[in-house]
């Protein structure tokens, strides 16, 4: 058993993605030329004032609902004062003591809370561009919205570190305030961790680890930072307090910066701009607007009787879990509709990217998926033909109607599937001979022919049944 | 001696243009060369723009030919404090860091007079960023004084206070963050009215400290000012903290009857000369005369004020000339090996004496260990401050102060004397601390022939009550109103 216990806290920076930036009217847009979505508000130039978007502040407002967070009434901004050359103003507008959300949870597969101490909102920095030795700054990203969202110390595990940002990440998704791409920045996150003695309450110092920009790299980080603090607790050694990066060629975190370096970021209120006032009114309004989340989800298609690993693969997407939803709408068994999306759609799609936007909508509309299974349900197709008839549905867009026959529909009443039986046994003395002599591998070429002869339509527990009682008779 | 009984100026300028006495292109080429000849004693100007007000007089003639009704200052010359920006026109807040800087937006107020073909004559000096009370700290040399030019205009406004007071302009736009509208113009014998905290729009004006700056007008007559403020003031969606105000210039010229002047003794304890007392004694006894009711008051929470500002302006100062690193514009080293190498020189070269005192005196009152001493501190005294002078209009409509303890400094004397510089601030600053408006007009003259100012203070949103008063006086008083040589254009 280890030795140690990891205590974890995350800091989250999500980028909004509300069409224009926090503080001016340029476009987010990811991936224009450089320092072309920019204003003379965005670069700071002299006697520019900021002018708080409202969108902002209401999406910012449903991540705290989404996560269980009390809204603030009376929110501030405040200026973080640093220098560096992304930051056009010399200070970043944030939110020190009074943010816009605080007091929230996310809620682990395992039932623990890991709470949410605050999330605020703030705009980003512009970033530097290295090229032949020369060093330029695009502020196109310089005023795009984040919130940043920041947990208590209550991850104790790697797991759960990424369970929580998982999570957090499918929230935002859900609640469409970010489209949370951690390749393309959209989601990133510092690791705070520290070790202690198993069973120990105590806290040990921590180190920040900045900037993690996918799960892997934050696994990584986190397992060579665990193993990095358990040595130096081995030897007796004590944890600095520090600023740390982690660098993705060597696998390994290296310090950035001591406490003794640490900024003062010199806070203070923002004096361009006002209290941020939120009325019950506004966040009942922003309550509403709020889409089913994703715990919520999850217990519904459990209560389905859904296989967990297929419920999570469906609440994965919200697209997919849309989809589903509208398929089931007056569908028995919702399970019929989930084994055929995740057993046949998926393979249509197999990107995450195409489930996101779940791709076969375009050609299968819910409702056509839905028809299917009610004629399914209604006994008037059997599964193998249902199989078949989805694949031709995808591949041409057709409706489960467009494709069948009217013989396809026809249902095989028991009269006229004995007399086929009797027909088929007429047909095949040898297998009857066989099945008669003892062999019960021989009925099985039986109920295939009695299968094609009905096009696939006949139930193949009645046709065996019917098989058996008429050789029995006739023996 | 004023010959006449002051009216505006604007008004006097407008009629002459519309009944074809005096074409704008004529007046203002006047103006142009009065400038040629006295901005030279005066330094008022830091940048003439001949051909932008060329061109404005021109299509002010146009609409004049076809008969066109001129809105309320349309074909006005007039002049802008170096700190507010102008498309195209170079402007430096008269700092060598902000050299070759040419703004690609209008600020809110340049926008609405550039609409109503106001004519710009030129950008006037200033104490670097706004930061000082002579001008002197301007890197183009201090701005002089009309009435005697051994002695200074005043700052930070100083260039428009010269200007406007040499005739060099017919108004002029300043800002006042602890003073700086009024004091310059109370030094030149003129009116300047800094407005409440949220009545004009900011946006344009190169910070000095967000929380206490204001732009407003510096004229000669209170008849001016207020048509000016009218042009001015307003909401703008683009500055947050401005709700606009109420148009003042209707409700001018009403009886003085029964209005309760309120005078704190705490404002008059600190003033320096003899005769700057008589002038504010003799001011009192005016507005009894025209039936106004003295209210003595005790303001002792006003000792504070100096202090308060002091730490809240260099606070926000330090944060708002941080972008001032040489990488997007204006000045930038010419030596460098690291990034960091070429902010701190560039910094280091670019910054006047007296602005990097306020920068590290901003940058130690917020950082911690001294956040709590310092700042919070003077914000929890700003709120006693604020409540404190709210609760006197339970008692007055008006105030009435002086402007600055004393008239005119000599040239040099505040970079002698930097403490006791800050410490004439001290009439002007609860004004801004507390975003109420006040007005400096001339109320007489010291013993050397310098003008003395007078400030009369009023509750928030209440510019009516505060130029009316004004104004009032300014009727009764006119005769005893002491004018410099003549010069510029006098019409």
């Amino acid at each position: 058993m280890a030795k140690y216990e990891m205590v974890v806290g995350l800091e989250t920076h999500v980028e909004l993605s509300t069409k224009t930036k926090i503080f001016c009217g340029c476009t987010t847009a990811f991936g224009a030329k450089p320092n072309t979505n920019c204003c003379p508000i965005c670069i700071g130039l002299p006697g520019t004032l900021p002018k708080l978007n409202r969108q902002v502040v209401h999406y910012a407002i449903k991540a705290g609902l989404a996560t269980h967070c009390n809204i603030a009434e009376d929110a501030r901004m405040d200026r973080k004062n640093y220098v560096y050359p992304d930051l056009p103003k010399a200070y970043q507008i944030s939110q020190y003591d009074k943010p816009l959300c605080y007091g929230g949870y996310i809620t682990l597969r395992s039932g623990k809370k890991i709470r949410i101490t605050r999330i605020h909102i703030e705009e980003d920095a512009g970033k530097l561009v290295h090229d032949r030795g020369d060093t330029y700054v695009d502020y196109n990203r310089g005023g795009v919205p984040l919130i940043e969202i920041v947990s208590e110390p209550d991850i104790r595990s790697i797991e759960e570190a990424r369970e929580y940002l998982e999570n957090l990440q499918l929230i935002m998704k859900y609640i469409g305030v970010s489209d949370c791409k951690m390749q393309e920045g959209s989601l990133r996150c510092d690791v705070n961790l520290s070790l202690r003695p198993v069973g120990s309450d105590e806290m040990g110092t921590r180190a920040e680890i900045k900037n993690m920009n996918s799960f892997s790299n934050m696994e990584k980080a986190m397992q060579y930072e665990y193993e990095r603090q358990a040595e130096l607790l081995d030897n007796g050694e004590a944890v600095e307090q520090e600023t740390r990066r982690f660098d993705v060629g060597s696998g390994c975190t290296e310090s950035m910066r001591g406490k003794e370096d640490a900024q003062d970021y010199r806070y203070f209120r923002e004096p361009d701009l006002v209290p941020i006032h939120t009325s019950p009114q506004t966040i009942q309004q922003l309550l509403q607007q709020l889409p089913e989340l994703p715990d919520s989800r999850t217990k519904r298609y459990l209560e389905y009787g859904i296989a967990p690993a297929d419920v999570a693969s469906l609440v994965k997407y919200q697209a997919v879990a849309r989809y589903f939803d509208e398929a089931c709408q007056g569908v028995e068994n919702p399970k019929t509709v989930s084994n055929l999306i995740v057993g046949q759609l998926f393979r249509r799609m197999p990107t995450d990217e195409e489930k996101e936007t779940c791709t076969v909508a375009e050609k299968t509309a819910p409702a056509q998926l839905r028809e299917l299974v009610q004629l399914l349900e209604s006994g008037k197709i059997r599964m193998n033909l249902a199989k078949t008839t989805l694949e031709t549905m995808l591949d041409t867009g057709k409706s489960p109607s467009q494709l069948l026959s009217a013989e396809d529909l026809s249902q095989v009443d028991d009269t006229a599937l004995t007399e086929i039986c009797r027909q088929v046994i007429a047909d095949n003395p040898g297998n009857v001979a066989d099945f008669l002599g003892g062999k019960e591998k021989a009925l099985q070429p039986l109920i295939g022919a009695v299968m094609r002869a009905t096009k696939g339509k006949a139930d193949a527990k009645t046709a065996q049944k019917l098989l058996r009682e008429l050789m029995a008779c006739a023996q | 001696m004023a010959e006449t009984k002051p009216t505006g100026v604007i008004r006097k300028l407008q009629k002459m243009m519309t009944d074809g006495s005096i074409s704008c292109r004529e007046l203002t080429q006047r103006y142009l060369s009065a400038i040629e000849k006295e901005n030279p004693g005066l330094n008022a100007y830091i940048r003439v723009t001949p051909d932008i007000a060329m061109e404005t007089a021109a299509r002010v003639d146009e609409k004049l030919a076809k008969g066109i009704p001129l809105a309320p200052l349309e074909g006005i010359p007039m002049t802008l404090k170096d700190n507010i920006s102008t498309d195209g026109i170079e402007t430096t807040c008269c700092s060598k860091i902000l050299a070759g800087y040419t703004p690609i937006y209008d600020a809110f107020v340049w926008k609405v007079l550039k609409a109503q073909n106001a004519v710009l004559l030129g950008k006037t000096n200033m104490d670097e960023f706004a930061m000082g009370s002579s001008s002197e700290n301007s890197c183009y040399g201090g701005s002089n004084n009309p009435y005697n030019p051994q002695y200074v205009a005043g700052g930070s406004s100083g260039g428009v206070a010269s200007a406007v007071s040499a005739h060099l302009a017919a108004y002029g736009l300043g800002s006042d963050t602890g003073g700086s509208i009024r004091q310059p113009a109370s030094f030149c014998g003129i009116v300047g009215l800094k407005p409440t905290y949220g009545a004009v729009s900011r946006f344009g004006l190169i910070a000095y400290a967000s929380s206490l700056d204001q732009i407003g007008p510096i004229t000669t007559t209170v008849e001016d000012a207020a048509l000016v403020y009218d042009a001015i003031c307003g909401a703008d969606p683009m500055d947050s903290t401005c709700c606009g105000g109420e148009k003042v210039t209707p409700s001018l010229g009403g009886s003085l009857e029964g209005m309760r002047i309120g005078v704190a003794r705490e404002y008059f304890d600190g003033i320096r000369q003899q005769d700057v007392t008589d002038a504010l004694n003799n001011a009192i006894a005016a507005y009894e005369k025209l039936g106004a009711r003295i209210v003595p008051l005790e303001l002792p929470v006003l000792q504070y004020a100096l202090p308060v500002y002091y730490i809240l302006a260099c606070a926000e100062a330090a944060s708002n000339l941080g972008r001032y690193d040489g990488i997007r514009y204006g000045y930038r080293t010419s030596h460098y090996r690291t990034v960091d190498e070429m902010i701190c020189k560039t910094r280091s070269e670019g910054f006047g004496p007296e602005v990097k005192r306020r920068i590290l005196l901003g940058n130690y009152v917020l950082s911690s260990g001294y956040y709590d001493a310092y700042y919070k501190k003077a914000q929890n005294l700003r709120q006693n401050i604020l409540r404190a002078l709210e609760d006197t209009f339970t008692q007055c409509d008006v105030m009435l102060a002086p402007t600055v303890p004393m008239t005119a400094f000599p040239k040099g004397f505040t970079s002698q004397s930097q403490v006791e510089t800050y410490l004439t601030d001290i009439c002007t600053v609860p004004v801004n601390i507390a975003g109420l408006p006040g007005i400096s007009i001339p109320c007489g003259a010291d013993k050397k022939g310098l003008p003395i100012g007078m400030q009369l203070i009023a509750n928030r949103f209440c510019e009516k009550t505060l130029l009316s008063a004004a104004y009032g006086f300014e009727q009764a008083t006119w005769q005893q109103h002491i004018a410099p040589a003549p010069m510029g254009v006098m019409l």
